[in-house]
Parts: C-alpha cells; structure tokens; sequence
C-alpha cells in the first residue's frame, strides 16, 4: 500500500451560501487545486448528503467534474449520512494508496439553508431507522438529548459542562474567518444570568440552543496524492497514517450500553493502530460536536480521557488552546458549522491548516499529529483520521 | 390677521407615561440597556441609520428608510405620539425600536431595527416595546406588521399574533396584525425579560453619547444574497402549520 499525502487544502465560508451547490463545490475544490498546485485529477470523490433531495440534483460528481474542467477524470459521490466527507477521504485515500490514482479531488459540500429549517431538520432525520426510530418523531436534537440526559445520570455531566463546550467552542470559530457563528458568548450569558433562558431555551431538553450546531451550508475539499507527487509538488509533506471506519446498530435502542458509542472506539483504535500511534501522541484532534455532549463522550471513546471522565478534562481545560489534547480549536461543528456532506472534509481541513503550522490565532505550537472523528448517524457509522506531518 | 401654520402642522402630543431604562445580559456577557430616546438625540440616531437605507439584504433598506422618516417626523414635530427607544451595549447602539398610541387603549409598533445581530437584540427591543404598551401605556392591544421574513417569524410566530386583517396598518397599508394583553401575558415569562433599576454606571455609559455600532449590517457580497432574503422558507412553512392546526381544531 503506498503512502497518501494531502497536498492541497480548501474551504468555502460556512453560513447561509445563496450559491447553486456545485458552485460551491467548485469554489472550494479550486481553492485545494490551486494551493496543491495541480491543474489535472485522476479522479473526484464530492461527498454530500442531501443534494437529492434538499437541492433537487443529482448525479452531484459529474456535474463538479465538468464545472471545473477535470474532464475526463473519474467522479463518484459518496453518501454517508454527515461521515460523507471522512468517508470520501477514505475512498481517496484508497484510491492513491492501492496504486489506481495519484492525484485525488475529495470534495465535502451542503447546502442546507436551501429548504426551511423544518424541512432541514426532517432531512437529517431520515437516517434514523425507518421504522424504530423515525416514524415516531425522533429528530437528531431529539436523539441527543436522550443521549445527554444517560450520560448526565451515568457520569455526572452536568448543563454546565455542556455550556462549557458551546462557550470554548464557539469563541474558538472567532480565530476562524471560514466559520459560521462569529459571535462571542459567556457562561453567565447563556446559562447564569436572569435572562439566560431567554437568550439560550431549551431546544430538546436538557440541550439548549447554544448545545447545537448551526444549520450551515458549505464546501471543503483536500488534494490527495502519491509520495511522489506530493515530492514533486513541493509542499508541506501531510500524511494521512491511518483509517479506521466502524458501525453500530441503525436503531440506538439495540445497544446493550448506549452512552457507549462503540463505532466511535474501533474507528479510532483501527485509525491510530494503523498508524502505529496511541492517543497520547495527538497535538490536536478535530470531534464531531453536532451537540455539546458528542464531543465530551467521543473525547473518551477516542481514547483521550478515560470513559466517564471527558467533563473532568474540560472542566480542567485539557480540552481547549494551550491544553494538553486541544480539541475543535477552530470552532468544531458547533462553531465553524455543519453542512453536513462537508464536515468530514472541513475536520480534514482544519487539521492539515494546523500541522501547516497556518493557524493563526488558533495554532497549536508544534501540532505534528492530528485526529479527525466524523461520526454519522447517531454513532452507527463513524470514520476517524489520523494525520502526520513528515518534515 | 396672521395665521401661525405651525400650529396648525404640529401635532399635539398626549401625555405618555416615560420609559424606565432597564437591562439584560446578552449571549456575550455584555449588558445591553433599553431607555427611551427624546428629540434632542434623534439627531444622533440618523446618523447611524442612515448607512442602512444602502444594505440590500433582509430588507434592511425598507426599514432604514421608514425609521429614519419616522425618526425625522419625530424629531421635526410631524409625527403624533411616537416614542423611540434605543438599545445600548457599552454606549454602542445596537438596535432602534419605536411605536406610538393611537388611542389610550390601542398602541401600534412602528419598527424595530438591530443594529447589531445574532444576540436577540432586536428580540429584546420588541419585547421591552410590547412591555411598554401593555404594562406603562395601558394598551389593551398593539397593532403589529413585520416587513421582514426574520421579523414575521419573530413576531407573528413567536408572539402567535392574532389577526386584526381587516385593520390597514399605517406602515404601507397593510393587514395588521395584533398582540393583545392575554397574548402578551402568555409569551411573558419567557420572552420578556429585563432588570431595573439599571446600574448607574451602565446607564451613565449609555446616556453619555450614542456610540456607532461597531458591527452593523452590511450589503451582501453578491446580489445573489439580497435575492434569497426576498423569501423565508422557514416562517411560511410555520406559519401554514399554525393555521392548518387552527382549522382543524374549528373543524373539530
């Protein structure tokens, strides 16, 4: 198997985008084109979960292939519920490292803004199972509230801690100029003052409004390359050293334990065994905080912290800027936003920025291992990334 | 004989029981105060609200140029029984919100215009507003129009206004609709909100002079964006949920 590297890197702004989905596709992926320095793919991977039925389009690759010029390249596009984009960087990845490709177009993009926020809604909700879970209602907020409230009972997690994520999370996307929310928020302002539940309500209890991610359209795209190539292109040489994809049962109910988030612990122990590492060795890990609580369980499952114990590094601060194991320094979901097709790419983005030491405000000093969770579903298929920087 | 016209032009304004400044904490952490704002600093508003006649996005431009007449009328004795509040964080106006009494037992929002956004500082503006008519001014009910999506969604579904569409709203003719007190008084303990008396060095800060917004809307980057905000999927969709729910519990 040969090596990957990433060689080039691009983002759209993540907000309300009044721009047909496969422009801004095309944006983004001519960002990563132009700063690998190619102008040629062998073939595009655009990971997306909605265009069928948000946008009304189809077929999403093709029409990417062709509005950028890439013709004659291969294009498919992978739908994986919000893992699109991890798992369309692991089909990348497959393609260079098993010889087939050596340049490889991954491209993540949403536009979710498009329908009402009901419909938006609605449409994330269809990956939960059809019969168990969906014709009763439950929505994603829905799915983890329930999850929140377990864990709160389990392990001691309580609003605070949720707030505590939202808050670090939401002023980290302020060093973020591609985020979505740029909006400074406090704990007493969404949780201690008098008029605390007015800024901040109730959304699923017990997660308010400020737990959730922001309903946000736009596009991420990375260059994937051979060895060779990524020499001859003369970048910063990023390696992608491991990949682990895992899944759990479609209907959360099933799981003997559900607070634990099983996929979540193979596709990282497969990603860091792959690369030979532990999670001791991570300078800045990206989780998917679609809802405060994702990232404190998932900073567990991963191996950072021992399980039940998550809160406790965040109350400590291990979690944030200048901890020991930063996590979603560039806002995360919550702060940088989640179209969902894009996000796995976006997670990729953020890491390769940082081990480019091209975070600005939001560097990490010295990050030379990264680690990228994209959990889809409710838990039931998760990919995890680790990403090394070779000098 | 002389005729004096201005008398004549100049409406005479019924008595109105004053504003009493209050705050809230934002999102942020920072205090914003809500006070009442006479002629003498309407000067000062114009201003600031006139960079947004120029914003072509979520009607920004509509409502700029109404509240920038409104506020001249006001502030050159051409409008009747207007008040204007502003809200302030750290002296820096943030939104403009203004209604007036028809009656002694009917009020009518005239706008509410954030300066700055994504805090529910507009939110709060209304809100203090409505107070002020149901709880200050004795109305039994005010008469409401949003022209903005983000506006009707804010009002008319956050309120669940009743309809009043047989009453033209002075702002462009309009069907109005309304907020009466039992409305008011159901949405109260979780919209209204506000602490008096503010501090003193809160206030002081705001009525030392009215700062511009360091952060107010500005023109889309494309003329693509000012197209999309022509139409809210959002606040169609609740709004025909609401009355298909309304119909069917008449026709049950």
């Amino acid at each position: 198997m040969r090596d990957v590297y990433v060689a080039g890197i691009g983002i759209t702004t993540f907000t309300r985008l009044e721009f047909p989905l496969s422009e801004i596709a095309a944006y983004a992926s001519m960002m990563a084109l132009k700063d690998a320095g190619v102008t040629e793919v062998d073939q595009l991977y655009v990971a997306n979960m909605g265009a069928a039925r948000v946008n009304h389009q189809t077929a999403l690759a093709s029409a990417v292939a062709d509005s950028l010029s890439l013709l004659p390249a291969g294009a498919a596009a992978i739908e994986n519920g919000p893992a699109s984009g991890a798992a369309a960087i692991k089909a990348g990845f497959q393609a260079v490292a098993s010889g087939m490709d050596d340049v490889v177009l991954v491209t993540g993009v949403e536009r979710m803004r498009e329908v009402n926020n009901l419909e938006a809604t609605d449409f994330v909700a269809t990956l939960t199972h059809p019969l168990t879970e969906y014709i009763y209602g439950v929505t994603l907020p829905a799915h983890a509230a329930m999850f929140a409230r377990l864990y709160m009972e389990k392990y001691g997690v309580t609003e605070r801690h949720l707030a505590m994520v939202g808050v670090k999370n939401q002023n980290a996307a302020l060093n973020n100029e591609w985020a979505h929310l740029q909006q400074e928020i406090t704990i007493e302002g969404i949780l201690d003052s008098p008029e605390a539940m007015t800024n901040n309500p109730f959304v699923a209890e017990p997660l308010r409004f400020f737990d959730a991610c922001p309903v946000s359209d736009g596009g991420a795209a990375l260059i994937l390359v051979s060895k060779e190539k990524a020499q001859e292109l003369g970048g910063p040489m990023i390696r992608i050293s491991g990949v682990g994809q895992a899944t759990d049962t479609h209907a959360v109910f099933e799981r003997e334990e559900p607070t634990d988030l099983l996929a979540v612990r193979k596709a990282a122990k497969d990603a860091f065994d792959m690369a030979g590492l532990t999670p001791d060795d991570v300078d800045v890990a990206e989780l998917h905080d679609a809802f405060t609580i994702l990232e404190i369980a998932e900073s567990e499952e991963v191996g950072f912290f021992p399980k039940g114990e998550g809160h406790i590094a965040l109350e400590k601060g291990e979690t944030a800027l200048g901890g020991r194991i930063p996590i979603n320094v560039g806002g995360g979901l919550k702060g940088r936003g989640h179209p969902v097709g894009a996000t796995g790419v976006a997670q990729a983005w953020e890491i390769v920025t940082q081990l480019r030491g091209d975070g600005g405000k939001r560097q990490v000093d010295g990050a030379k291992v990264g680690f990228t969770c994209n959990f889809g579903g409710f838990g039931n298929n998760v990919v995890c990334l680790t990403f090394v920087r070779e000098d | 004989m002389s005729v004096d016209l201005e008398k004549i032009l100049r409406p005479v304004d019924s008595p109105m029981k004053p504003y009493e400044p209050k705050y809230m904490m934002l999102a942020s952490g920072e205090a914003v105060v809500v006070r009442q704002v006479f002629r003498d600093e309407i000067p000062d508003l114009l201003k600031h609200v006139e960079p947004l006649l120029h914003v072509e996005r979520d009607y920004y431009d509509v409502v700029a140029a109404r509240v920038y007449a409104e506020l001249l009328g006001y502030y050159q004795h051409r409008f009747q029984d207007q008040y204007v509040l502003a809200l302030q964080v750290n002296g820096e106006l943030a939104a403009i919100v203004n209604g007036r009494q028809v009656t002694p037992k009917l009020g009518l929002s005239l706008h509410t215009l954030a300066l700055r956004r994504g805090l529910r500082i507009g939110a709060h503006g209304f809100a203090a507003k409505m107070q002020y008519h149901i709880d200050d001014l004795g109305h039994d009910e005010v008469l409401v129009v949003a022209e903005s999506p983000i506006g009707f969604r804010r009002w008319m579904i956050e309120y669940k206004l009743e309809k009043r569409f047989d009453v033209p709203h002075e702002l462009g003719g309009v069907p109005s609709w309304a907020l009466t007190r039992e409305l008011f008084d159901r949405v109260r303990s979780k919209l209204v909100v506000g602490r008096r008396p503010v501090p003193a060095d809160i206030l002081e800060k705001a009525m030392e002079k009215i700062l511009p917004p360091s952060d107010p809307p500005t023109p889309p980057a494309d003329p693509l964006a000012a197209t999309r905000a022509m139409y809210d999927a959002t606040a169609t969709a609740l709004v025909q949920q609401r009355w298909e729910m309304e119909k069917g519990a008449q026709d049950a």
